[in-house]
């Protein structure tokens, strides 16, 4: 029992320490100022931007496709690994749902930081045409939101009402609270049988629904003529990039997280050593797609894909496709190889390498298609005739990366960030427990 | 004792459900019953009267049955924004041969559409499809294509296709997504980044008319946040007047007229169009796209003038000429 009371403390929410006050108050202060350029934006127009009529989308939509991309690593690790049977997930599922929910929120606001006129949002709902795949992304993103947060949700419960127990005594109000949002959750045999149930549909749901989320991004791009966005390859290659993104971002904030909380008994070696592996199989599928993308086109592109190849590989774009190519994929796969590299420290090194780089990565999707059209650029002014985000858009940018990750501060602050009850069965904790009900 | 209690419930529902279409009906079959009877037992008239139908014959019906009805709403003969004008299929005829750069056309566009902005609506393209073939001078219109690709990809229904082959916006719809600009293959779109400098001009002409702000008429407004691009100029049409780059080229590049009629005219020349196409093999851009186009580009052929005259004129970075 003591074991037991020893594990709830481990894992129990925990007040921000110094270091977690200042993050929270640094994040909350790059949103202020995200909030006030993006005022700024709605004020001006969108001339505060560096976009104009040949680069058209920029980074709010690049950043957009990337949360978007983030947003897989729910249907990735929880989904797949609970159909796989593999059990080794267990301490990170509740991370990986945290970082599924910021960010496809965080989706849906930086796709209407984009539209010109915001405050005809309604419009989309009241003059809806089924044909156009943004009222695709009208349907499946609060699709996801919904299955996302479902899928962070009922699997709480049980924690939620053992954090009720938990805080009875030493903090009341937190114990309501965790009792309301619990449910009335007692464990009991028809409760347990309606939450696996319900898990175990939401779950699978969420593959779909989660490859359907990345295609449709995909097809954003590949539903126009554009040279560079015109391609079959698309969809899939869009999928299997996000499983790279996604599991990135969590190896990252799984790292941080483990640090911070001090969970360097829950989370081992041996997981981040399985997690590695995950990342190894699901960049060598990118590299299969990149290679579809990128290499196959050298024998029969023609002129005008040519022209853009070139800007990518060896123009304009050089730096930032290779270091997304390199940085975001090849080294990764390099260090991954190896078993030492496969160790909590160099694998955060990694995580941020590949978010990084498919941050980066997404941008180069976007922005170089926009300024090779068909027709010559003229008769423009000639800073038409190039692309880099504005201040504005950094800032703004910036703001919803902060935002997404003070989403999963507060989360990490207000719920168990490894499962408590999953964690106590499966170290035989709860024995006890179990024997009372049968 | 829980399942009893569900079946009770459901049988509960069933039935007032029931009860409540039921009553549904014979309300309404009353209330159509009492309708007739008031009707009839008002007009108790016996007066005929002589009717002839629409075929021509006479009848004779009681002029209590004789109710006014309301004129049919005849889509095909009243003029309607998203629907157009019936029975007319618009084109535009561009000859490369003539073209020498003098850009009058596009200064005509930014002048009766006051465009303001840094990117003209119709723009003269300097052309050269390779290093050993001859440049041309190409002035690109929107191409009002009859499988336009912006139509297909707007959410919301803000650029759409008429019957008359116009593809419009309406600007006080569009929510500024610009995938339309994305999709458009020709990339003639325009975006207001900020609010459009117009000043009060627009709107005084576009109450001159008497007229209420639609997408076809040119004194509407540019939007902030919305996207606009060449109209085809339908409110010169209306007026039986060709567009205004038609009347404001020197050289007679444009010819505009109706794919029904068969005929294209440069305002000094009316012309067979299909004749014109298949003498001078007429062609559109980026046919193998399947946008299929309303523009027609006669190829630069036995030009009159030499293609260097019209580097004069030519400047790389503007479009739009702002005022002093």
């Amino acid at each position: 029992m003591t074991k037991y009371e020893s594990l709830i403390n481990d894992l129990a929410p925990r007040k921000f320490g110094k270091r977690g006050t200042i993050w929270t108050f640094i994040l909350v202060v790059i949103i202020i100022i995200g909030l006030i350029a993006y005022i700024d934006q709605i004020r001006q127009g969108q001339v505060v931007t560096n976009m104009r009529d040949y680069a058209l989308w920029g980074i709010y939509i690049s950043n957009f496709v990337f949360f978007v991309a983030t947003s897989f690593v729910g249907s990735a690790t929880v989904a797949v690994l609970r159909l796989t049977n593999n059990s080794w997930r267990t301490p990170v599922v509740r991370i990986a749902e945290i970082i599924s929910l910021a960010s496809i929120v965080m989706a849906g606001f930086t796709i209407m930081i984009d539209m010109g006129r915001p405050d005809r949002l309604l419009n989309l709902f009241i003059y809806a045409r089924l044909q156009s795949p943004i009222t695709w992304d009208v349907i499946i993103i609060p699709t996801s939101i919904i299955l996302s947060f479902l899928l962070l949700y009922f699997p709480l419960l049980p924690d939620l009402a053992i954090l009720k127990k938990h805080h009875l005594k030493t903090k009341p109000t937190f114990s309501k609270w965790y009792g309301k949002l619990s449910l009335n959750w007692t464990g009991s045999k028809a409760q347990k049988a309606i939450q696996s149930k319900s898990i175990k549909i939401i779950a699978i749901m969420v593959i779909p629904v989660g490859i359907l989320l990345q295609t449709i991004d995909a097809w954003l791009f590949s539903t126009t003529y554009r040279i560079g966005w015109d391609s079959t390859n698309m969809g899939a290659y869009f999928t299997s990039g996000a499983f790279v993104a996604g599991l990135g971002a969590l190896i990252t904030v799984v790292y941080v997280i483990r640090k911070v909380r001090g969970l360097e008994h829950y989370i081992t070696d041996y997981h981040f050593d399985k997690l590695a592996q995950y990342l190894l199989v699901t960049c060598l599928a990118y590299v299969y797609f990149n290679i579809n993308e990128y290499l196959i086109p050298i024998f029969n592109a023609p002129a005008e894909e040519e022209i853009h190849l070139n800007a990518l590989v060896y123009g304009d774009y050089a730096g930032i496709f290779w270091f997304s190519q390199i940085v975001g994929l090849i080294l990764p796969i390099l260090i991954l190889l190896f078993k030492k590299g496969r160790k909590p420290l160099p694998m955060l090194i990694v995580g941020i390498m590949v978010v990084l780089g498919s941050w980066w990565k997404r941008y180069i999707i976007v922005t170089p298609t926009l300024l090779h059209p068909f027709l010559p650029i003229e008769g423009v002014p000639e800073s038409w005739h190039h692309y880099f985000p504005s201040i504005h858009e950094w800032l703004i940018t910036v703001a919803t990366l902060a935002m997404a990750l003070l989403i999963i501060t507060l989360f990490v602050r207000f719920l168990p960030v490894i499962p408590i009850q999953r964690t106590a069965e499966e170290k035989g904790l709860l024995k006890t427990d179990k024997k009372a009900e049968s | 004792m829980s399942d009893n209690t569900k079946k009770e419930r459901r049988k509960f529902l069933d039935k007032g459900l029931k009860l409540g279409i039921a009553a549904a009906i014979g309300g309404l079959g009353i209330s159509k019953i009492t309708s007739k009877l008031n009707a009839k037992t008002n007009h108790n008239s016996t007066d005929k009267m002589e009717l002839m139908t629409v075929d021509g014959t006479l009848i004779e019906v009681d002029s209590s049955e004789v109710m006014e009805v309301q004129h049919a709403e005849d889509h095909d003969k009243k003029y309607n924004v998203r629907e157009g004008m019936p029975n007319r299929k618009f084109v535009m005829v561009i000859d490369l041969a003539k073209c020498k750069n003098a850009l009058k056309c596009v200064s005509a566009c930014n002048k009766t559409h006051y465009i303001t902005g840094e990117n003209a609506w119709l723009k003269v393209h300097k052309m050269q499809e390779s290093k050993d073939t001859a440049p041309y001078w190409m002035p690109r219109t929107c191409m009002h294509c009859d499988q336009p690709a912006c139509v297909t990809v707007c959410p919301v229904d803000a650029t759409f296709k008429r019957r008359d082959g116009l593809v419009l916006i309406d600007n006080e719809r569009c929510i500024g997504c610009r995938f339309c600009m994305a999709a458009c293959p020709y990339s003639i779109r325009v975006f207001n980044w900020e609010e459009p400098k117009q000043g009060e001009m627009s709107e005084i002409t576009m109450h001159l008319g008497g007229e209420t702000p639609s997408p076809d008429y040119a004194g509407m407004p540019s939007r902030k946040g919305t996207v606009d691009k060449c109209d085809f100029c339908p409110h010169s049409i209306k007026n039986n007047e060709l567009p205004h780059c038609v009347t404001a080229c020197p050289n007679g590049v444009f010819y505009f007229g109706d794919k029904y009629e068969d005929t294209v005219t440069n305002g000094e020349e009316t012309l067979r169009l299909s004749k014109l196409l298949t003498d001078k093999a007429g062609y559109r851009l980026l046919e193998e796209l399947g946008t299929a186009p309303s523009v027609y580009y006669l190829p630069p052929v036995d030009r009159l003038v030499d293609f260097e005259k019209g580097l004069e004129d030519y400047n790389e970075f503007q479009s739009v000429e702002k005022p002093e």
